[in-house]
């Protein structure tokens, strides 16, 4: 590419414009939420980040968040990880087949997913109860797609066939093979989708509203109107946690192939 | 579902009735709504998505700047709902950073919290998309094309009228319809942000789910949710063609 003095200047200039218009709402919120105000007017304070934790209903919110990005990822972890390595190993044929059903959730949005899936949840709240965490069974779908390509990716990188005839004629079971030869080569891969598939199920809001469970996101957008600082001091914390969650994830994929422009 | 929008809401029995109240002029006008704030928002992200793509595939494939803005851009464009529609509210909201530092003109009368103001969020997480799906094919643009051009006298511009905007072209109209479908689909910023009314069709579709007055108004909502589902497969059946175009002369 041409790299003209002039040039230079041009791009310094527009890359700090953008660099503007992405971070200027990010620190507007950042200082909005420490700024006092009603009878802390004019103060610095943590205030409404320790109300995050000090009001009942917000609390256990976030809880019943964090509880759901976890159950989420050991469902996803336990549906999609054998079912991967099956498929590799013994039904090559419908390879295709899964990963076009593993992909679909991307091209539906998820507000129709929701529609859909509204009657389904009148029977799983009969039959699980109403806690947040039967959400979990909806969101494994929501991430599907992600998680999906980062598994693949990582069984792409090893060959899962020789390691496993070499583990079956040292005499181990599937069961083995699957949590004690494949599991560990594929680690990168699948902490790449738990990390996606958390930062996910904490920004979730389509499904959480809709179905009326009170997650953190329908909770934060609840109090808005009246605790206006509050509410946006949570975003503010859990946008940092997913930013730190998606920045770690790329580098971790980074790491495993190293990202080379071939053409210089 | 797709039955559902056939059906009736009290009887459970066949009906058109849920089509054609989306012919009803509130249904025609929500569509519109949408297709021009997706339009809009693809558009105006595209456009700023692919000169900020160029701006950083000019940086060289080893810059530090580079691989931190596409890391970036991969968190920016995750980065929706309910948080998103904060950021904007306390940056151009009443009390926001902006309307205090420059006046209460630039909350004017609510603008943030109507179409106007959706087109500028959304924005917000298109341009960071269109960087993540365009930069390959910028980078697909062999040299080897340039330096022949300029070996057989071209201009910067010549090359790029004729060799280089013209090979671009379909990714970019392929990225362009990725967004609009992004933008259509969108919900939770707009459920948020938006005060008054349901100007856009999933916001309508909210409507028809939670009302409480009228009871058979879910099927509408399976209608609705039909409806959209046509204009995503248009939208995505236009982009796998375009994609097996794109394909052919970038690497």
């Amino acid at each position: 590419m041409n790299a003209g003095s002039g040039f230079r200047v041009v791009r310094a200039v527009l890359l700090a414009l953008f660099g503007l218009y992405f971070f200027l709402p990010l620190v507007s919120m950042a200082n909005y939420s420490v700024r006092g105000k009603g009878p802390l007017e004019g103060k610095i304070t943590l205030h409404y980040y320790a109300e995050l934790v000090r009001n009942e209903d917000l609390r256990s919110a976030i809880i019943s968040s964090l509880l759901l990005a976890v159950l989420t990822v050991v469902l996803m972890v336990v549906l999609l990880v054998p079912t991967m390595i099956w498929v590799r190993l013994r039904v090559p044929g419908v390879s295709r087949l899964v990963e076009f059903l593993c992909l679909l959730p991307l091209t539906v949005p998820p507000l129709v997913i929701v529609v859909g899936i509204s009657n389904v949840y009148t029977w799983v709240n009969y039959l699980l109860g109403d806690s947040p965490q039967v959400l979990a069974l909806a969101y494994v779908i929501l991430v599907l797609p992600y998680s999906y390509r980062s598994i693949d990716s990582a069984l792409q990188a090893i060959d899962v066939t020789t390691l496993a005839e070499a583990a079956r004629s040292l005499g181990a079971g599937w069961l083995t093979v699957i949590t004690r030869i494949v599991m560990p080569n594929i680690v990168s891969g699948v902490a790449g989708a738990a990390f996606i598939a958390i930062a996910l199920v904490l920004g979730e809001y389509v499904f959480a509203s809709l179905l009326h469970y009170d997650t953190m996101p329908v909770a934060l957008a609840e109090i808005y109107r009246s605790e206006t600082s509050t509410a946006i001091a949570g975003a503010f914390a859990s946008i940092v946690l997913i930013s730190l969650l998606l920045l770690g994830l790329s580098f971790f994929n980074r790491n495993k192939a190293p990202d080379v422009g071939g053409h210089a | 579902m797709i039955i559902g929008a056939f059906q009736d809401g009290d009887s459970g029995g066949f009906t058109m009735g849920n089509i054609e109240a989306l012919g009803s002029s509130a249904a025609v006008d929500t569509l519109r709504n949408s297709v021009l704030l997706a339009g809009s928002t693809a558009l105006l992200g595209g456009v700023l998505g692919a000169v900020l793509s160029y701006l950083i595939v000019s940086l060289g494939p080893r810059s530090m700047l580079r691989r931190a803005t596409l890391s970036v851009a991969g968190v920016l464009a995750q980065f929706g709902g309910v948080t998103l529609a904060f950021a904007w509210i306390s940056l151009l909201g009443f009390s926001g950073l902006l309307t205090e530092v420059l006046g209460t003109w630039v909350y004017g009368s609510g603008w943030l919290y109507g179409l106007n103001g959706l087109i500028v969020v959304y924005t917000y997480f298109q341009v960071p998309l269109m960087v993540i799906v365009f930069t390959p094919a910028l980078e697909g643009l062999r040299p080897q094309l340039r330096e022949a051009a300029v070996n057989l006298g071209a201009t910067p511009l010549q090359y790029w009228r004729l060799v280089g905007i013209p090979l671009l072209t379909p990714a970019f109209l392929g990225s362009v319809l990725l967004l609009f479908a992004n933008a259509f689909a969108a919900y939770a910023t707009a459920a948020v942000l938006v005060s008054q009314g349901n100007p856009i069709v999933p916001l309508l579709i909210r409507g028809a789910l939670t009302s409480e007055v009228l009871l058979g108004q879910q099927n509408l909502g399976f209608a609705l949710a039909a409806e959209m589902i046509v204009v995503v497969s248009i939208v995505m059946g236009l982009y796998a063609l375009l994609l097996r175009r794109t394909s052919k002369w970038l690497r």
